[in-house]
């Protein structure tokens, strides 16, 4: 086995294992929430449950995922060894330590703040240094992503950067203005709250620094799934990619626009004007475009795919596509789930709708769509694409993978379709148990009952997946081919300086964030609002 | 340009015609929730020090519940704090306008009433303030929806709407829940 594959597997691996415990808190926690008794169940495991859930999920699956994947694209698609190896195992170290930080002081009760914090509450420090560790580790992939481009580009001058590698160093150059504001945050404001050394918190400032961040960091997550539909998609399908110039454009302008639009996530709060709240309303719009794009270059190249297969007519060619190869299947059922998740996100955008669902079970149904649903089956049919390429041997089974993504898929709209409805119905999120004695609450008992069921066959999908890639690794190997991306009908001898790097589109980010997050911050300092005091959790209880 | 490369911009430019559209037709309706139906976010930046909440002004003890103000505007002054509402039960009348402003001494809450469009975070620091008009009678549950530490669950109180000849303010203006 090579160097590089050693890194991916052991990337990827930390990943899925973090996400198969993740799953146990999940379905756990479904089943408090629900009107049957759960067993050890107190108020304190449920949310030391929930905090684990979520920074496994939202922290660690995703940042080892992204960076694994990222040095096994840099090496496929450059086709150049990767630069700065030794640092690249020195980031997986920082990440490793500061993941083992964090699941210290979540299981011994003393960071129960849930991933996303809410200062005044202050958890242990070494909690927040934790995921500090892991941010520095993504930092130096992302140093190592754009040093690899930049070598790319001077030993091939005036030639594109390959699609695949292109959405990646976008990806890294959005998370590295991304993590500015949870940065921030966590190094200036609440790390020297959590060491005592300061005994109030501006709330509104904390508030609007994680905000910064809350939205892009989705984005983030969401790269790999996209980069698998213009680059991995339509080979698998045995086809082509339809453009390969609209697959730089949506990628740009997911760094254009998931920055400057945080603030959706704070509508209901009062320390920001109508004015502010509805000109990142408005950017937010903007988001639905590169998706949009998306999901129409993804199926004109399914349809040349269908069409080589011998569809006929306006539809046909959906019916001739090969759903038997997991990474069609993935597809076709993560369109299905971006179809309900962003419909919903719709919802929770519209400025004065967003009262209608904000904090309720719609919106937990909505990033489960969309992060659980559409973002991690593309992550299942990644590894299943590039583990014959790391362990050198070939699949026991396609039936097993397509049964997995299949469970996968059921098992969410299962599991979300229920939620959307309880949250209409004013069901209310981060709560440990429901009184099912009140006759309103009573009504949702079923509904909380079914989408615990869908929970379920999300856990036996996700066992099954790790069962699935364990399975790689028995048995002789043999040499693998080369991983290769796919091909665009045309593809590009020169591209566009601003769509071969990313200085311009730096340029606009900063001149949209001013304009969006400038006088909401600065408004701060201005304002000097009443602080409050510092809550420690999880000391003397 | 090749001729099948010519046709495959003239289909994009289509596309991105009917992403224009529908990205206007988002927008058009939001602007107009916001404009005409005055759909917009609870945003009145208006600053209160946590740490002298309860002891003078506005949010003392005495003068949280439902007033009715020398004006005839309805105003319900709530504190959330870790882990109730003070109030714990409020009345408000049906199909008349009523202001909620809620305060926290401690750390982020938030509520939602159930059935309804108030939803509000209560973020220490400032004044959260919903105008709404509830428009059938009942006991409405509002919980508290910001997880604020761990006896967050046990958090909501009652709001009771009432027909509006049920709702007899006192000589002080003031409406409290019957105690049970």
């Amino acid at each position: 086995m090579k160097s590089p594959d050693r890194l991916t597997l052991a990337h990827l691996w930390v990943a899925f294992a973090a996400f198969a415990v993740a799953c146990f808190f999940g379905v756990w926690q479904m089943w408090a929430r629900s009107p049957l008794a759960a067993p050890f169940f107190t108020p304190e495991h449920y949310f030391i449950s929930v905090t684990a859930h979520g920074v496994s999920m939202a922290f660690v699956l995703t940042t080892f995922f992204i960076m694994g994947f990222g040095y096994f694209t840099a090496e496929s698609a450059l086709e150049r060894p990767l630069p700065g190896k030794s640092w690249a195992w020195l980031a997986f170290l920082l990440g490793i330590l500061g993941t083992v930080m964090a699941v210290v002081t979540i299981l011994s009760g003393r960071a129960t703040v849930l991933y996303t914090f809410y200062p005044p509450l202050t958890a242990s420090p070494f909690f927040y240094i934790g995921l500090v560790l892991v941010v520095v580790a993504s930092w130096i992939w992302c140093v190592l992503m754009l040093v690899a481009m930049a070598r790319w580009k001077h030993a091939n001058p005036g030639r594109p950067v390959p699609l695949a590698m292109f959405a990646t160093v976008a990806n890294a150059v959005m998370w590295l203005w991304t993590t500015v504001g949870v940065a921030s945050e966590l190094l200036l404001i609440v790390i020297p709250a959590a060491f005592g050394w300061r005994e109030t918190v501006d709330v509104g400032l904390t508030r609007t620094l994680f905000s910064w961040t809350l939205h892009a960091i989705v984005y983030f997550w969401l790269f790999p799934a996209y980069i698998a539909f213009y680059t991995m998609v339509p080979k698998a399908a045995g086809g082509r990619l339809y453009s390969d110039l609209m697959g730089r454009l949506s990628f740009v302008l997911f760094l254009l626009y998931s920055l400057p639009v945080g603030m959706h996530h704070l509508f209901m709060d009062p320390e920001h004007s109508t004015g502010f709240k509805f000109l990142q309303m408005m950017l937010t719009v903007l988001v639905t475009v590169p998706t949009l794009l998306t999901v129409f270059t993804i199926a004109a190249s399914l349809e040349i795919a269908g069409r080589l297969r011998g569809g006929r007519g306006l539809f046909g060619w959906l019916r001739t596509l090969p759903y038997d190869r997991p990474m069609v299947l993935a597809t076709a059922l993560a369109f299905v789930m971006l179809f309900f998740g962003g419909g919903g996100g719709l919802v929770n955008m519209s400025y004065g709708l967003n009262a209608l669902v904000h904090n309720t079970s719609w919106v937990t149904a909505h990033f489960h769509l969309i992060f659980g649903g559409t973002v991690v089956i593309m992550y299942f049919a990644i590894a299943y694409a590039i583990w014959p390429r790391l362990t050198g041997r070939q699949p026991e089974s396609l039936g097993l993978q397509r049964l997995q993504l299949w469970l996968w898929f059921i098992g969410m709209m299962v599991m979300t379709l229920p939620w959307h409805w309880l949250g209409l119905q004013g069901q209310w999120r981060r709560v440990a148990q429901f009184d099912y004695a009140n006759p309103i609450i009573a009504a949702w008992g079923p509904w909380v009952v079914l989408s615990l069921a869908g929970g379920l066959l999300l856990l036996a999908s996700a066992l099954l997946f790790v069962w699935n890639l364990a399975s790689y690794h028995r048995g002789a190997t043999q040499a693998a081919a080369p991983f290769r991306f796919a091909l665009a009908v045309h593809m590009p001898e020169r591209v566009p300086a601003m769509l071969n790097g990313f200085g311009v589109w730096n340029m606009l980010v900063l001149v949209l964030m001013l304009a969006a997050y400038g006088w909401p911050l600065a408004q701060f300092a201005v304002l000097s609002p009443p602080q409050a005091i510092v809550h420690h959790v999880g000391q003397g209880g | 340009m090749p001729a099948s490369e010519r046709d495959i911009l003239a289909t994009e430019l289509r596309w991105s015609a009917v992403v224009a559209g529908a990205v206007g037709i988002i927008f058009g309706a939001i602007l107009y929730a916001a404009v005409a139906l005055h759909a917009n976010p609870p945003s009145n930046i208006e600053t209160i020090d946590p740490k002298t909440l309860h002891l003078s002004g506005e949010f003392t003890e005495s003068n949280l519940g439902t007033r009715v103000e020398a004006d005839g505007q309805v105003t319900t002054r709530i504190v959330a704090t870790q882990f109730t509402f003070v109030p714990q039960c409020v009345v408000v009348p049906a199909n008349r306008p009523v202001t909620l402003r809620l305060s926290s001494p401690d750390v982020i809450h938030g509520i939602l009433v159930t059935g309804t469009n108030v939803n509000t975070m209560v973020v220490p620091g400032y004044v959260a303030q919903v105008h709404t008009e509830f428009t059938a009678s009942g006991d409405l549950l509002m919980p508290c929806h910001e997880f604020c530490g761990l006896g967050h669950s046990q958090m909501w109180a009652t709001v009771r709407v009432v027909p509006p000849e049920s709702f007899r303010p006192d000589q002080d203006g003031r409406v409290a829940c019957e105690k049970p």
